[in-house]
C-alpha cells in the first residue's frame, strides 16, 4: 500500500479546516489535495481534479505578472518550495479552471518532517482585490 | 509466535483489585518465536514481569518503544536483562529532529529521576532510530511508520514465517478526519497494518468519551474496530485502556465487539496468544 507521509495526511487534514486557500503536493510535485477555499481560486473541486504530475499543474494555470507577462513555472512559488527546497513568496494573476482571473498572493513552503525527511510542499493563497 | 500482555493499562498505571482480570500495568508485550528471539513493545511498568520471566540464558533482547511518553518507558529500569552483564539489548525509538534518542532516554534514565544512567546498565546497550526502512530481527521482518499521536509515535509491524502483527498502542488515526475512516492511503498507519493476523490497537476511550478528548492521540473501541476493517486485520485486541475503567467497565465494553469477519477482544495482562499465519504478508521474509 503506497500510504502517504503523516506530515502529509496531517497537512491535509488541517488544511480541510482552514478558510486559507492551501494546495498539497508530493516530493515531486505531484498535487495531492487542495481544499474547498482553493477550490474557489483553482474554479474546480479536487474531486473533479484528482491528482497532477507537476508539469501538468504548473503549466495548467496561467499565471501572469503585474505586466501582464506570463510566469515562468520555474518562479511559480510552489514549484521553488519542490524544486529549490526553500520557501518562496509572490503576487500574481492567476486564471482558473472556470476561465476567471484572480490576483492572489503565493507562499510555499517545504515540508520537512521528522528526522529532516523532505515529505513534500505547501502553499497557501491569499487572494487580493482584482482592481 | 507467542504474544504475552505484559501491561495493557494506558496513561497510568492502575492496580487493584478492580483491574485485577484485565491488568494494572503499563504498555508492554513480549513477542517470542519459536527459535526463542524475544521482542519487548514498548517498556511500560509490565516490563518488569517481563524481564523476571525470560531465561536467565538469554544472550539478546530487542525492545521497540513506540514513543518515550513515561508509559511507555517507565519500566526500562527495571528490567532484568539490561541489568545483566553478557545480555546485548537492542532498544529502537522514534527519530527526533532536535535530539539524539540516548540524549532523549537518558533525561528519564538519569538523577533525579532515576538513580542509574542508560550509560551504567551493565548489559552491552545498542540504540536505533526508527523509522528507518525495515529490519530482520531473527525470524521477524521489523518495520516502524510514524503515526498519528503527540510527541512524535510511531507504529511497529512485525511479520515471521509463524505469522505477522502489528503494534499501533497510542493512535488517533481518526483525527481530524470528517468521515472516518477514508481510504487507506490517506488513514495513519494504515500499512502498517494491513492484512495482520493480530493488530494489537489503541481502544482507549467509549464514542461517548472520544468527543471529550480530541487529540489526545487516542480511539475509541468503534474507531478501532473501524480501522481494522480497513485494513483487513483478523484479530483486533484493543490495547491502552483507560486507567479509570474497572473489569466489569471492560467486559461490558467488549460485550458485543466482534463481528463474523473480525474477531475483538480486549488485551489482558498475562495472556498469550498464538495466532495462526493466515495472510499472504511477507514483507520480503528471508
Amino acid at each position: 500500500m503506497a500510504q502517504k507521509e503523516l506530515e502529509v495526511i496531517l497537512a491535509r487534514q488541517l488544511t480541510s479546516y482552514l478558510s486559507i486557500p492551501a494546495f498539497i503536493v508530493d516530493p515531486d510535485g505531484t498535487l495531492l489535495f487542495y481544499n474547498e477555499a482553493a477550490e474557489a481560486v483553482l474554479g474546480r473541486r479536487f474531486g473533479e481534479t484528482g491528482e497532477l504530475a507537476l508539469a501538468e499543474w504548473a503549466n495548467g494555470f496561467e499565471q501572469t505578472d503585474e505586466s501582464g507577462a506570463r510566469l515562468d513555472p520555474a518562479d511559480q512559488p510552489l514549484v521553488v518550495a519542490v524544486t529549490q527546497r526553500r520557501p518562496a513568496h509572490r503576487q500574481f494573476w492567476l486564471r482558473g479552471f472556470d476561465g476567471m482571473r484572480r490576483h492572489v498572493e503565493v507562499t510555499g513552503l517545504p515540508l520537512i518532517g521528522t528526522g529532516g525527511r523532505y515529505v513534500g510542499a505547501i502553499a497557501y493563497f491569499w487572494t487580493l482585490p482584482n482592481a | 509466535m507467542k504474544i504475552i500482555f505484559r501491561g495493557t493499562r494506558g496513561s497510568l498505571a492502575a492496580p487493584g483489585p478492580e483491574t485485577a482480570r484485565y491488568g494494572g500495568n503499563t504498555a508492554c508485550v513480549e513477542v517470542r518465536a519459536a527459535d526463542n528471539s524475544v521482542l519487548v513493545l514498548d517498556a511500560g511498568t509490565g516490563i518488569r514481569r517481563c524481564g523476571a520471566a525470560l531465561p536467565a540464558s538469554l544472550r539478546r533482547v530487542d525492545i521497540l518503544l513506540t514513543h518515550l511518553h513515561m508509559d511507555h518507558i517507565q519500566g526500562l529500569g527495571f528490567f532484568r536483562p539490561l541489568r545483566t552483564p553478557g545480555v546485548e539489548a537492542h532498544i529502537w525509538g522514534p527519530v527526533s529532529s532536535t535530539l539524539s534518542l540516548h540524549a532523549r532516554l537518558s533525561r528519564y534514565l538519569s538523577p533525579p529521576l532515576f538513580p542509574v544512567r542508560l550509560r551504567d546498565l551493565e548489559a552491552k546497550v545498542e540504540l536505533h532510530e526508527v523509522p528507518c526502512g525495515s529490519a530482520q530481527i531473527g525470524p521477524f521482518r521489523m518495520s516502524a511508520e510514524l503515526i498519528c499521536h503527540p510527541d512524535a509515535a510511531v507504529g511497529y509491524r512485525l511479520v515471521s514465517p509463524e505469522g505477522s502483527l502489528a503494534y499501533l498502542p497510542d493512535h488517533e488515526p481518526a483525527l481530524g478526519v470528517r468521515d472516518f475512516p477514508g481510504s487507506p492511503d490517506w488513514t495513519s498507519g494504515a500499512a502498517l497494518a494491513e492484512g495482520v493476523d493480530v493488530l494489537i490497537h489503541d481502544a482507549q476511550y467509549t464514542d461517548a468519551e472520544y468527543p471529550k478528548r480530541v487529540g489526545w492521540g487516542h480511539s475509541s473501541l468503534s474507531q478501532a474496530r473501524a480501522f481494522a476493517e480497513l485494513v483487513g486485520a483478523r484479530h483486533l485486541v484493543g490495547f491502552h485502556h483507560d486507567p479509570g475503567r474497572d473489569d466489569d467497565d471492560l467486559d461490558r465494553m467488549y460485550a458485543d465487539a466482534s463481528t463474523p469477519a473480525l474477531s475483538v477482544t480486549a488485551a489482558r495482562e498475562g495472556a498469550t496468544i498464538s495466532p495462526e499465519r493466515t495472510t499472504a504478508a511477507t514483507d520480503g521474509l528471508r
